[in-house]
């Protein structure tokens, strides 16, 4: 009991003696992500580059799952009140944090009040465009951006006498397909996140909307319309190359790389992110290209390609803190965009450079000569100014969304419903959940 | 002249039932009253907005056809899970009665797929059977049989089918072998003596005598097959290819945890509530009939 009553006195003597302790302990800021692997070790190197820089606060960095879990794992803990400061959201949350007025401070709001000389400019408007509201206000911090980027296996193209370039268009894709197949490779082509891919970064590349009001940015009524003719054909096309296994579906997500880097697959779409993971499993030489388009359906300039989309993650700051630790936020934010800091990141991960500073240092280090599939991403980007069509893609419910593109295009590649029937239903039961989103938050 | 057996203490066995109450309270009342409470509302995910809407949820969930679908999945699932499980297990606990010599091994032996966590059983399977590294497709390709249930429907269905059974089949195995254990030798010898043969001796007497075994465990099965499979069909196939595999409480927790539709959410597992209790009260009523204790 005595004990007991000695700990409380002593608590009490602690708690009136905040003054001179608080200017020794570090303010704690709570930075939920969803990095793991390799790319965890990265995200931990990044706050301890902040946190040996300045002594006043410390960016304690916690991987809480993937994304989904990180985004869900929030918001539970701030209906329970006991929110992170900043958190990793995927693009496809993004409409989802906008809409959470309140819980959410945008770092425009963050930046500004810690009074640190911030330059929303600085960052590379096909990254910063995509978390900007209409009138020009930075809503979140990009930190991890990612386009998709096409690999292909250069010792299997050598043995089927392919010649070392990656094909540019579908139709070159299916010829080097026959031929792969002809000189035993299963598989033609697959790609990871099917409706990144295939239907988002499709249209984008192609110069068609997915849906009306600039692809959801123009506001919540948006309607879909990604069962336009030219987006059926498509789907018909890959369809029939499914048939003959020219293409091979291999899952959600990024369940399919193993089918490339086993050497089953010769070709393969999927992220920027995934090279370093790429380069590091596969026991062939990798080659690189942009992702390919359809000459008769691109409405892009000259018959060629748009520009495509980015993925990955943003960092957004939840509501409710002090000012003290908004201000550590800001200059954890500031620190990470250093071109330095943010061009090790790059060359590093394979994720996009978010600041042009940042982009030009590595073309000076020379970076991209030894390391050309780290510049396609941003090339392909960057391709032709973004029209309404091409700028990215905004829709509440989006997670769902993508689901359901995906498993109704499931329907498409096991032959069981015909193209047009499967993306007309996706765009209907897709309304629908748009129809929600607008009602819930009004 | 009975004697009635009770407490002379008037509180006694308010306080006895008192823990059992309080749990049910807690563990169950409770939840189940927030699920309804949430079931009749619309909600943001960081729940700044909350709207009545009265019974717009369940309205949207029944126009749903991937609700239709998920509760005949629900059902084609559970019956092949309690079906495969009830029957490999008596046939295994039959032949295992049977064995004299190493009886504690295959026991042993058999027993063992229970401890391992349905997750776990859950992501073995997924790896004997993925269609690019797994060593059952390899083999099956080589047979020339294209094993892929990332896009198969059929075949994601009898992974996840195989995949519960087997988690399932050593605890019915457990309780059919104590049941025939307690069933009196005297019986089955009599029957012997007089002429029976060991076919009809499984049905005439065998069957009968285990009957209120069979009825235990199709109960325990049913409510398995619906709930502790959460984790095998999470890491198998998280409900797909093109919702294939998608049972009702797969798609309670995709709505409410990863679609973040807490009210749609909730309804369904309203709903499934309602399933599961109709369900029992059915066995016990009709089915139980059937069992002579």
């Amino acid at each position: 009991m005595l004990s007991r009553r000695n700990l409380l006195a002593a608590a009490a003597v602690a708690a009136l003696a905040t003054g001179p302790a608080a200017a020794q302990q570090p303010v704690e800021i709570q930075f939920w992500h969803a990095m793991a692997g390799a790319l965890n070790d990265w995200v931990d190197e990044l706050a301890k580059g902040y946190n040996d820089s300045q002594k006043k606060y410390k960016i304690v960095a916690v991987n809480k799952g993937n994304y989904t879990e990180v985004m869900t794992g929030a918001i539970a803990a701030y209906r329970a009140g006991r929110a992170p400061h900043i958190i990793q959201v995927f693009e496809v949350g993004t409409a989802t944090m906008m809409a959470a007025k309140g819980a959410v401070k945008p770092v425009y709001e963050v930046m500004e009040q810690a009074g640190i000389g911030w330059d929303p400019k600085v960052y590379l408007p096909a990254v910063a465009g995509y978390y900007t509201t209409t009138d020009g206000r930075m809503l979140s911090m990009p930190l991890n951006s990612s386009s998709p980027i096409f690999y292909y296996n250069k010792d299997a193209f050598k043995k089927a006498g392919l010649p070392d370039v990656a094909p540019k268009t579908w139709s070159e894709v299916r010829d080097a397909a026959k031929k792969l197949q002809a000189s035993g490779v299963p598989c033609g082509i697959s790609t990871a996140w099917p409706s990144w891919v295939l239907i988002e970064n499709f249209g984008a590349m192609h110069n068609l909307p997915m849906a009306t009001k600039e692809n959801g940015f123009g506001g919540l009524d948006t309607v879909f319309q990604f069962n336009s003719p030219a987006h059926v054909t498509h789907m018909e096309r890959i369809a029939e190359m499914q048939k003959t296994k020219e293409f091979d579906y291999g899952g959600r997500r990024g369940d399919s790389q193993v089918k490339f880097t086993n050497a089953e697959c010769g070709m393969y779409i999927a992220s920027s992110a995934g090279l370093s993971s790429i380069l590091k499993t596969a026991k062939f030489d990798v080659g690189f290209g942009m992702m390919p388009y359809w000459p008769d359906l691109t409405k892009g300039p000259n018959g060629g390609p748009q520009n495509s989309i980015l993925g990955g993650a943003t960092l957004w700051v939840l509501g409710g803190k002090t000012p003290d630790e908004y201000k550590g936020v800001a200059e954890f934010f500031a620190h990470i965009s250093k071109p330095d800091v943010q061009a090790a990141s790059h060359q590093r991960t394979g994720y996009l450079p978010i600041t042009l500073a940042a982009y030009e240092l590595t073309q000076k280090q020379g970076f991209y000569e030894k390391n050309p599939g780290f510049e396609i991403a941003n090339k392909q980007m960057t391709l032709n100014p973004p029209t309404p069509n091409s700028k990215g893609i905004r829709f509440g419910n989006l997670v769902q969304i993508r689901d359901m593109i995906e498993e109704e295009m499931e329907g498409v590649f096991a032959g069981k419903k015909a193209a047009k029937a499967a993306l007309d239903s996706a765009v209907q039961r897709g309304n629908a959940l748009l129809r929600q989103f607008e009602r819930d938050n009004k | 002249m009975r004697v009635r057996v009770g407490y002379n203490n008037k509180v006694l066995p308010y306080i006895l039932v008192a823990p059992q109450i309080l749990i049910t309270l807690v563990f169950f009342i409770w939840p189940a009253s927030q699920a309804i409470y949430q079931a009749v509302q619309r909600q943001d995910p960081f729940g700044l907005r909350t709207r009545f809407v009265g019974l717009d949820n369940f309205a949207a969930i029944l126009e749903d056809p991937g609700y239709l679908n998920s509760l005949s999945v629900t059902a084609i699932f559970s019956l092949s899970v309690a079906a495969l499980a009830l029957g490999l297990a008596l046939l295994l606990a039959v032949s295992a009665d049977r064995v004299i010599r190493g009886a504690t091994t295959y026991k042993t032996l058999l027993i063992w797929p229970y401890a391992v966590a349905p997750a776990i059983a859950g992501v073995l399977w997924m790896f004997l059977f993925n269609p690019t590294i797994g060593s059952i497709s390899f083999v099956l390709k080589a047979l020339g049989y294209n094993w892929n249930h990332l896009l198969d429907g059929n075949q994601a269905m009898i992974l996840v089918v195989l995949a519960a059974t087997w988690k399932q089949i050593s605890y019915n195995f457990i309780f059919f072998l104590a049941g025939l254990q307690a069933i009196p030798k005297s019986l089955i010898e009599a029957a012997a003596i007089d002429g029976a043969g060991r076919t009809r001796r499984f049905w005439t007497i065998i069957l009968p005598l285990l009957s209120p075994t069979a009825f235990f465990l199709l109960v325990v099965n049913i409510v398995y097959a619906f709930f502790d499979t959460f984790g095998i069909i999470h890491a198998v196939t998280s409900g797909g290819p093109a919702r294939a595999t998608e049972i009702l409480v797969y798609k309670v927790y995709y709505d409410a945890f990863e679609a973040l539709d807490l009210g749609g959410s909730a309804a369904q597992s309203v709903i499934l509530m309602a399933i599961v209790i109709s369900l029992t009260v059915v066995q016990f009523r009709y089915v139980e009939r059937r069992v002579h204790y």
